[in-house]
């Protein structure tokens, strides 16, 4: 049996508060890691082959040791909690039942990397998470956690809440930073990466919340302990975030590389009435979908990658037999069509016109071509964009009519669905 | 030769006082209900950023309104995971034929505005719907008659 450790306070009652968490043994890896050299730890959590859970998936410590030394620049930690990816809830749990976890994971990261001043931008839709925050991070304040000469320590940290006002594209690091400076949240080009230039043209960390959430378990228990779990490129627990047509759908922290099959069977409790798996997106809306014969693909980046996915925010969407696969590709293309900051062409219109012929196919008024159309917007927008969305935005449509072409036809050809 | 140009103060550059931008909207649209013009000026006062530049960062976020809204903003999740635990147009429905309007009005005694939105990061206790600031989980007919009920009988 596994035992939870990025998710072992949330069930408690009152977890975010900070009494519950120091009577359960919290800060304590903050004791610990002011007591080693910050090279120290950033070796350390190269050495637990944690890779970022926002998305992307990159070798955290590499991304520390990216951080400028031997400079007085005033160096900055960001924490981005601007959690939207369809089907992915994870973050807002995190956020709402276990700040202090997080905080002492801002105070490691701050100490290693020399940064003394620290951001958590947290969605504006989480409302009841900004005021348990705002009060979690007074508290850390007074317990001596945040500020001057924390713990004796020397060091000096300044945290605090942003709240975002509802945009999709601030999940992207220098959109957020963007959104942080007041700014509409458009993506800025990279290089220079926020490690060299983020925030008010400061050196900037920024990471995703359960990325952060690893750190004291890094510190506390061991980076041998993190890298026992998982697979060869992927390790860690991971908190996967199953909806659908589950039957208990939920958070579920289990070890990077379990299968699909047991996530969704064995822990989400299979499918609601039995009915017989269709698809499942494996990672959020943006990663491609997969047919139900990859249920035994394990979950981590290389094996996913190698089904022809991704491991994404590790949210697992899950649908059966009834679902029409147009209307799932419609529904998550009126997303991105509606969260495209309108930067840059490809994303803006392409987005819109793919939605608009998806939309006119799930409503019977396709025509002969279509099909073909929206797989030569999807070529015109993956990779061609000033950020990831183009390449996210084409992945539900382009998968669901690589795997389910037939479907996409009968709808032309019929002007209704095949599976309703 | 052309007439010298009007010369324009040189645009105050205040970093840290610009990232409160976010903030001061948000503080405008809870004392205004909206970001009515006086409240977008009011901002742009407070922060040193001209009226456009506020507007514009503004319409940017979904969250910032630029017109009047009702007393209780309905906003019914539209995702995936909704969709297929039975909500989003259903529950839209539902609360349009209660309340008369479709999605985007606002009853004419302006205590409702009807909202459709994306993900609200509750695809695990789908359907979801917010009111205000506030989410509801795992929505039924039943409960979202029960909840239109209570909120037509506050004050």
């Amino acid at each position: 049996m596994f035992e939870p450790v990025l998710t072992r306070n949330i069930h408690r009652p009152n977890s975010e508060r900070i009494g519950v968490y120091l009577a359960h043994g919290g800060y304590q890896a903050v004791r610990k890691a002011l007591t080693l050299a910050p090279e120290e730890i950033i070796e350390m959590v190269k050495r637990s082959g944690l890779r970022g859970r926002g998305g992307a998936g990159f070798p955290a410590g590499v991304k520390w040791g990216f951080m400028p030394k031997d400079t007085d620049t005033p160096k900055i930690v960001a924490v981005n909690t601007d959690e939207g990816e369809p089907g992915t809830f994870k973050d807002r749990e995190i956020v709402e039942r276990d700040p202090h976890q997080v905080i002492e994971g801002v105070i490691i990261a701050a100490y290693a990397v020399g940064a003394s001043r620290a951001y958590v931008y947290i969605r504006g839709e989480f409302f009841l998470g900004v005021k348990r925050w705002i009060k979690a991070i007074d508290d850390a304040y007074e317990h001596g956690f945040l500020g001057e000469n924390i713990l004796g320590s020397g060091l000096n940290l300044d945290l605090s809440v942003h709240r975002g006002a509802g945009a999709y594209i601030c999940g992207e690091e220098t959109a957020m930073l963007e959104s942080l400076e007041g700014k509409r949240g458009q993506p800025r080009l990279k290089p220079p990466y926020p490690a060299q230039i983020g925030l008010f043209g400061l050196p900037t960390l920024v990471h995703n919340i359960e990325t952060l959430v690893c750190i004291p378990n890094i510190i506390e228990r061991s980076p041998e302990w993190f890298a026992s779990i998982g697979t060869e490129e992927s390790k860690g627990p991971k908190i996967y975030s199953v909806s659908g047509h589950v039957k208990r759908p939920g958070n579920y922290e289990l070890p990077l590389g379990i299968s699909l099959r047991e996530i969704i069977y064995e822990h989400a409790g299979g499918l609601r009435e039995d009915r017989k798996l269709k698809a499942i997106i494996p990672g959020g809306a943006s990663t491609p979908m997969l047919m139900a014969d990859k249920i035994d693909t394990p979950m981590a980046f290389e094996t996913l990658a190698e089904a022809g996915s991704a491991l994404g925010t590790g949210a697992i969407i899950v649908m059966d037999e009834s679902t029409c696969i147009v209307e799932a590709a419609r529904r998550l293309s009126k997303f991105f069509a509606h969260e495209s900051c309108g930067r840059c062409t490809p994303c803006r219109i392409g987005s819109y016109r793919i939605f608009e012929i998806l939309d006119r196919i799930e409503n019977g008024h396709g025509k002969p071509g279509d099909i073909d159309l929206i797989l030569e917007l999807t070529e015109g927008i993956d990779g061609k964009t000033f950020c990831p969305m183009g390449a996210a935005l084409v992945n539900p449509p382009r998968s669901a009519i690589r795997l389910f072409r037939e479907e996409f036809e009968y709808h032309i050809t019929h002007k209704h669905c095949l599976v309703n | 030769m052309l007439p010298e140009t009007k010369k324009y103060p040189p645009a105050v550059e205040n970093p840290r006082l610009h990232a409160r931008l976010l903030t001061a909207l948000y503080i405008a649209q809870e004392q205004y209900g909206w970001l009515s013009p006086e409240a977008i000026l009011r901002v742009s006062e407070r922060i040193g950023l001209s009226p456009g530049k506020v507007r514009s960062t503004a319409s940017f976020y979904t969250m910032f309104k630029l017109e009047p809204q009702g007393k209780y903003r309905i906003q019914v999740c539209e995702g995936l995971s909704c969709y297929l635990a039975g909500g989003a147009e259903p529950i839209l429905e539902q609360i349009s034929e209660r309340l008369n309007i479709q999605p985007g009005e606002t009853t004419p005694d302006g205590r409702f505005t009807l909202e459709v939105v994306q993900c609200l990061a509750a695809c695990g206790s789908a359907p979801a719907l917010r009111v205000n600031d506030e989410l509801y989980e795992n929505m039924t007919p039943e409960s979202i008659d029960e909840l239109i009920e209570r909120l037509q009988c506050e004050t």
